[in-house]
């Protein structure tokens, strides 16, 4: 299973970095976009503004806990209801380089494609991985390691396509290249 | 192997004979649209990638709905930029307060959207159209800039599961009814990334509106789509509405579907989805213990003339009960007016609830309506997540009009008929 080379804004944007590693916030299932965003906070569309109300009607003190560099981890439909790319965007703003999910909700999903937020789909390593716990992911080639536990687990490999939107470096200068030729 | 409505809007769409579930493809799009939380940032994009010009003026709609009449000064600014755009790139189709609507009423009313047509919309419920006989999914508001700039938009071509209802839906059951329902059976995300195809005697025999709403929450089952195929219903609606050729398709005796739901339409009872999911169902008949403070009648969901007209034939004569506010929200002017002049507000207005301009308003809690802590409300809207109406604590039921109207008078969650059991023992 060879998984995403790039499938991270990581990459996009600091040059071949491909390896991420920090501390797990750990959710359940169904977390709706509401709750990483909540729709009151919706007349702001700077990251971060957005950053400081992340998740804050699942936890109200989240946002002065969480610390750039930690990682969200969470169970099945990650980022279900609305479409609002204010979501990842708010996830970037509060300097989180990665999401893992047992399955995230759909255009949540091509969202965070769209707009460079690494993601990875591996329901294994969501069982594995408590709060508090350190985690490495290789999002080249999708190997997730529990450093506190020293478990390891695979993520789900990405399509052909999805990997060119990345290595275009995002859906606009994807397809502005497919526009140049005309 | 034959393929679904789905996949053959799609095919067209990619210029293709032919695609099958799980195909990643490019596809162009009829029509595409954003609002006044989804189109700035789509803007900001857009300017950001460095295009410089729209695929086509006239196959872009924005519309600030959800925080207009503006709410706040902040709002003030997101409508300013996407008035700003829209004057300098021609687009056509921007209405500001007075014209503007619901976006997912109001595109369809003025027949922008229609049969066999692709959409996407930077907006989750843009799967409303899909009643028309059309494939249209919700997007994120960089692949609308996108949209703006190039007319193309990357599907990942769905799997479709059929839902076939048989039988015409009881007294007071209606759309809204029957969608609450197969939420129920099957999960927020029991359609994860699929087509959602609705067939079957229950929905031959619906009104336009009715379909409206179940195709409205296709996505609350983490639908890609819903759709209706096209029949007389469809037809009659469409015709001297829809702007362009409507192109008219329908799913193969073969076509493949992952999974087939039959349900008897005819079984489904008033139903509710009680907070924080809309797949927390129960029927509406078992929920008079549960108080109210609030009702809201109105949304891309339940807003339509249909609706209104439900609500007052259930309020008419009737007062809502001294511990509620019911606020209703005519989706559209063009429904707003239809409503007065049927009458309608009289009725509203007699039994004290109060009439808004077309908004988003409380359905996404934004503004016009916002619960308190503590504070419960039944909503026609689509979603009872946690915080969705207003303060985290507060709670969302999901109804239809009829439901809604009746808890309006009860005080506490009831169908028309113990209101009128009520009535007859007074
Ligand atoms: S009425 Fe509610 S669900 Fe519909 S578009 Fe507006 S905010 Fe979204």
């Amino acid at each position: 299973m060879s998984a995403a080379p790039g499938n991270s804004a990581a990459r996009m944007s600091d040059g071949g970095r491909t390896t991420i590693t920090g501390r797990a916030w750990t959710f359940g299932r169904d977390i709706d976009t509401d709750l990483i965003i909540a729709a009151r906070y919706l007349n702001m569309k700077t990251a971060e503004e957005l950053a400081a109300h992340l998740m804050e009607d699942a936890d109200a003190d989240f946002p002065t806990k969480v610390r750039p560099g930690d990682i969200l981890v969470a169970h099945e439909n990650f980022g279900c209801g609305s479409s609002r790319e204010h979501a990842p965007m708010a996830i970037k703003g509060a300097g989180i380089p990665l999401v893992i999910a047992k399955s995230f909700a759909r255009i949540f999903y091509r969202n965070s494609f769209n707009t460079g937020l690494p993601i990875l789909v591996a329901p294994a390593a969501v069982d594995g991985i408590r709060e508090g716990d350190t985690v490495e992911a290789d999002l080249t080639t999708g190997v997730i390691r529990n450093m506190t536990t020293g478990k390891e687990f695979q993520a789900e490999p990405l399509p052909e396509f999805m990997r060119e939107l990345v290595a275009a470096g995002g859906l606009l200068p994807f397809l502005k290249g497919r526009m140049a030729p005309k | 192997m034959g393929m679904t409505i789905t996949e053959k809007i799609l095919a067209r769409s990619a210029g293709k004979d032919h695609v099958e579930p799980g195909e990643l493809i490019m596809g162009k799009v009829d029509f595409c649209l954003g609002n006044d939380i989804t189109a700035p940032v789509a803007i900001d994009e857009f300017e950001k990638a460095g295009f410089d010009s729209v695929f086509d003026s006239e196959r872009i709609a924005l519309i600030p709905d959800h925080f207009t009449p503006n709410k706040d000064i902040k709002t003030a600014q997101l409508v300013k930029q996407m008035r700003e755009f829209s004057k300098r790139h021609g687009v056509r189709h921007y209405y500001d307060v007075g014209r503007v609507g619901v976006e997912h009423a109001l595109l369809p009313e003025m027949g922008l959207v229609g049969p066999g047509d692709c959409v996407v919309g930077a907006d989750s419920h843009t799967c409303t159209y899909g009643a028309l006989g059309a494939f249209a999914t919700g997007v994120g508001s960089t692949d609308l800039a996108g949209a703006m700039a190039t007319g193309e938009v990357w599907f990942r071509v769905p799997e479709s599961i059929k839902f076939d209802f048989a039988g015409e839906l009881g007294p007071y059951v209606t759309g809204k009814d029957l969608i609450l329902y197969t939420i129920g059976q099957i999960g927020v995300d029991g359609a994860l990334y699929q087509a959602m195809e609705f067939t079957g005697r229950s929905i031959e025999a619906l009104s336009m509106d009715s379909r409206f709403s179940i195709c409205n929450m296709a996505i609350e089952a983490g639908g890609k789509n819903g759709i209706i195929a096209a029949d007389d219903v469809t037809k009659a609606y469409v015709e001297g509405r829809f702007r362009r050729e409507p192109r008219y398709m329908y799913s193969d005796a073969d076509a493949s579907y992952v999974t087939t739901y039959r349900w008897r339409g005819d079984e489904i009872p008033l139903m509710v989805a009680k907070p924080h999911l809309p797949s927390n169902t129960q029927a509406a008949a078992e929920l008079a213990d549960v108080r109210i403070d609030q009702v809201i009648i109105g949304s891309c969901t339940n807003g339509r003339i249909e609706d209104l007209r439900m609500a007052a034939e259930v309020l008419r004569g009737q007062k809502v009960h001294d511990d509620v506010r019911c606020i209703v929200i005519p989706a559209t002017q063009a429904i707003w007016q239809q409503a007065m002049e049927e009458g309608l507000f009289q009725v509203f207005v007699e039994a004290e609830a109060v009439v808004s301009a077309p908004t988003c308003g409380p359905c996404l809690g934004g503004h016009m309506g916002i619960l308190a802590e503590g504070e419960r409300a039944v909503s026609t809207t689509n979603r009872n997540f946690v915080g969705r109406m207003g303060h985290p604590g507060s709670e969302v039921y999901l109804a239809g009009p009829y439901v809604a109207a009746a808890s309006a008078i009860a005080g506490h969650i009831a169908t028309p008929d113990q209101i009128r059991s009520k009535e007859v023992a007074a």
